[in-house]
């Protein structure tokens, strides 16, 4: 083997640069696959009637994704609304009123909430979910509704997490401050604190937007995936990434570009939001 | 360092490399190998007939997958599997394939047991899912709005219910998309406002098929032609099929597998 530990040094570099540009490979790799499939249904049907069109029927030549672009970011924007709430009281607390006790037994509780599988959570949806809001809100259940409360469930980790580091990293003296000018706890909290760490407050919602904008699983089991836009948030809907997995199983020819070009759209929207999200980070910085 | 990176590589590599060829290779051996793959509606019952099968052919190792009828075709198609299911007549390109028609599946039209509704004319059902009827109380129920269910855009059964019941109306936007048999039947089963559509075979207790037209879906009435929304289940291959799968396909044509079918629920050449 080597025997030169300068060279030793380089060689063990080398290996961890390649490791290290593989993910940059990868994405560079989903990009151009994506594009390669999805873009020449642009080419022969038209942007406007993908991304405009309200009709979607593979099978009879219609490719119109507007309905399901407009539920993607009806059930995002519903998951915040539940999530985003709940996930920034409960940072809150974890970091300015909780003892460490307590800090120990909810940190690793949250852990887990995130590591539960999507299935699992469209499951619970199925089975609780769906007829409460069936039996005691009306619609057939599967809904705008259901699909936003699971969503918003399923958010919860990433906006505490971060936001929790957020307000954790918010210096002790400002606080200490805040108290000596006679501030109650609460006043310290959203006078100071809350806009100290705007920032990363705001990247767990946009972080929590991109978790809820992609997932499928529990969307498919619960939206009810209907076509058109829903008029209520008792109606069903169909997202986009509910497209894809809902249908590529028997998709073949311009059907199957369909699905590709939905996908396209797709990671459209989340560079759009990602950029949006780091420019809007770095300026309040 | 360097050593052990590269040791833990060549016994990754190994790892891979044995999990992956050795089955394989054990099972070209002595065993003989048939893949089927298609339709999700003909899948559960291929899988029994397979299970059956085994049973008196230790030698045969018979692999169903699902995937839905286009692609089983064009699995079939491609020569990647043995024998492609379909739930629907072929449609142009791909005639090239032979057919074997194993048995009949009535599609059935199905709500939620607690429904005080019996039947409902063909016309009524086309209605409800082309968006016209709307609500529970103009077929003479309670004023609850109807939540029907379809299959997404592709499935074999979606494509014969248009074809049989719809008739040229088209399926409404609005209505709940699901993708199986098994859930649209979730749905039904688990929702007293739903109706929705599915394999015959898989009545249960848990949903309650409708009559259609004054004719109750049954064996009986398939057999007669009385009930009208009947579909093939076709095995197709590429070309003449190898032994191995002749033997399979002939056991699935014999008494015995016929015997296996009725007993699903499906109709099938033998009384």
């Amino acid at each position: 083997m080597i025997k030169n530990p300068v060279k030793k040094e380089q060689f063990v570099k080398w290996v961890l640069i390649t490791f290290a540009l593989s993910s940059l490979l990868f994405l560079f790799l989903i990009f151009i696959f994506i594009l390669f499939e999805g873009l020449p249904l642009f080419h022969k049907v038209g942007l406007k009637n993908i991304i405009l069109g309200f009709k979607w029927a593979p099978t009879k030549g219609f490719f119109g994704i507007f309905p399901m672009i407009v539920s993607s970011f009806l059930v995002t924007f519903g998951a915040l609304v539940i999530g985003a709430p709940m996930g920034l009281s409960c940072a809150i607390y974890l970091s300015e009123y909780s003892g460490k006790r307590l800090k120990m037994f909810l940190k690793p509780a949250l852990e887990l909430l995130a590591g539960i599988p999507s299935v699992v959570y469209g499951f619970l949806g199925v089975i609780y979910i769906v007829p409460i809001i069936r039996d005691y809100i009306g619609g057939s259940g599967f809904s705008l509704l259901a699909t936003s409360i699971i969503l918003g469930i399923m958010i919860l980790p990433t906006v505490i997490s971060i936001s929790f580091d957020a307000l954790m990293s918010v210096p002790k003296t400002y606080r200490e401050g805040s108290f000596a000018m006679g501030a109650t706890k609460w006043q310290t909290i959203y006078k100071v604190i809350i806009p100290a760490a705007k920032s990363g407050i705001l990247a767990s919602f946009i972080l929590g937007m991109g978790r809820a904008i992609g997932e499928t699983m529990a969307v498919i089991m619960i939206a009810g995936n209907a076509l058109r836009i829903p008029s209520g948030i008792l109606d069903p809907l169909r997202t986009l990434t509910g497209n894809i997995a809902l249908e590529l199983a028997y998709a073949t020819g311009d059907h199957r570009l369909g699905l590709f070009s939905t996908g396209v759209v797709l990671l459209v929207i989340i560079m759009i939001l990602n950029y949006i999200a780091n420019f809007g980070i770095k300026r309040r910085m | 360092m360097v050593r052990k990176l590269c040791i833990i590589v060549v016994a990754l590599a190994t790892l891979i490399i044995s999990c992956s060829n050795k089955p394989a290779d054990r099972a070209k051996k002595d065993k003989h190998t048939i893949t089927i793959a298609g339709s999700t509606s003909v899948m559960p019952f291929t899988e029994k007939l397979a299970e059956h099968f085994m049973i008196d052919h230790r030698k045969f190792v018979i692999d169903v997958q699902g995937g839905g009828s286009t692609a089983g075709i064009q699995a079939c198609l491609n020569n990647t599997v043995n024998i492609g299911m379909s739930s629907r007549e072929l449609k142009e390109g791909e005639k090239t394939l032979n057919t074997i028609t194993i048995c009949y599946d009535g599609i059935a039209v199905v709500i939620h047991p607690k429904n005080p509704l019996k039947a409902l004319t063909m016309q009524q059902v086309s209605k409800i899912f082309s968006g016209e009827i709307k609500n529970w109380n103009q077929l003479g129920w309670i004023k609850r709005s109807i939540d029907a269910v379809t299959r997404e855009e592709g499935s074999g059964t979606r494509s014969s219910f248009e074809e049989l019941v719809m008739k040229g109306r088209e399926i409404d936007d609005g209505i709940m998309v699901q993708d199986s048999n098994g859930s649209v039947k979730e749905v039904v089963a688990t929702d007293p406002y739903a109706i929705g559509y599915i394999s015959l075979g898989l009545i249960d207790q848990r949903v309650k098929a409708l009559t259609i037209g004054g004719v109750i879906p049954s064996i009986r009435s398939i057999k007669t032609g009385r009930y009208k929304i009947v579909r093939p289940f076709l095995y197709v291959t590429n070309g003449e099929l190898d032994e191995d799968g002749k033997q399979f396909v002939k056991f699935v044509l014999s008494k015995d597998g016929q015997g296996i079918l009725k007993k699903e629920g499906l109709v099938g050449f033998y009384d």
